[in-house]
């Protein structure tokens, strides 16, 4: 697995960055254009709460290779406040931000790989994978 | 922001953030009673996807212009954005969407010259 770019998140310039780093990581892989619309699209979820509900954090870019098979991997952490429920939080329409509550659980859909590890009082990760078909 | 045939025309860039949006909102609301606008098309051929935020975005923006009597459509979407956005589980209510600014101009004027 090869680190390719990490991307500090503090404002909404930086998810936007976030997103171009994933774009170009996704035509690296060769991935079809569903497929990078579909990691992108997660990854802008994941940092966006990063920003909002993880105090910031950081959004690391891997690619990762297996029997040649290239695929696409972004690691999101922050150091807020975690989760308390990460069940109840990846519903759909659970928001403690007045807002849709359908990023996290969008975000799973959307990638072929989805891990969440958050603890309570010391913050939250979220892995993201995808193949480029 | 531009108005044509009475339809106010507004790009949506990638990297809005929570103010610019909000400005773009009231700038659309003033724009669409100062001109009189009967309809809305907004452009968002410049966002490579459409997240749960930018999905927001553009319903709030139609529900403004719909109080307004301004009927919204959003042009330029690409289909492997429309794809995502049912996965996310946005069903965007009330925002339709045409292929590009031309036709969904059209399709407005159209409407009002049926009803005049
Ligand atoms: N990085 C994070 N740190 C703390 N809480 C989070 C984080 N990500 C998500 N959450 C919690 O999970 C909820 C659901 O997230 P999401 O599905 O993206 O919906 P929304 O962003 O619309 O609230 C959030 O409202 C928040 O309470
Ligand atoms: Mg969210």
């Amino acid at each position: 697995m090869t680190l390719r770019k990490s991307v500090t998140l503090k404002t909404h310039g930086d998810i936007a960055y976030a997103r171009q780093v994933a774009g170009e990581l996704m035509v690296e892989i060769e991935a079809s254009a569903i497929k990078r619309t579909k990691f992108v699209t997660a990854v802008s979820e994941i940092a966006r709460n990063a920003i909002n509900y993880g105090q910031g954090g950081v959004i690391t870019f891997h690619l990762a290779e297996a029997s040649g098979r290239k695929r696409a991997l972004a690691v999101c952490t922050d150091r807020g406040p975690g989760i308390e429920d990460v069940d109840a939080a990846l519903r759909d329409g659970f928001s403690t931000g007045k807002s849709l509550g359908l990023g996290l659980g969008g975000a799973k859909r959307l990638v072929d790989q989805f891990e969440i590890v958050s603890t309570p009082g010391s913050g939250t990760r979220v892995s993201l994978e995808c193949g480029p078909r | 922001m531009m108005t044509i045939n009475g339809c106010v025309v507004v790009a949506i860039r990638d990297d809005l953030d929570d103010q610019e949006i909000v400005a773009l909102q009231d700038q659309l609301v003033d724009e669409v009673a100062r001109q009189s606008a009967h309809g809305v098309v907004i452009d968002i051929s410049g966002l490579e996807i459409v997240d749960t935020f930018a999905g927001r975005m553009l319903a709030a923006m139609a529900q403004m212009a719909q109080v307004m009597n301004a009927r919204t459509i959003v042009v330029g979407m690409r289909p492997a954005v429309a794809m995502t956005l049912v996965e996310l589980g946005m069903t965007l209510e009330g925002v339709e969407t045409a292929l590009n600014a031309d036709r969904a101009i059209n399709a407005i004027t159209g409407d009002r010259q049926k009803i005049s």
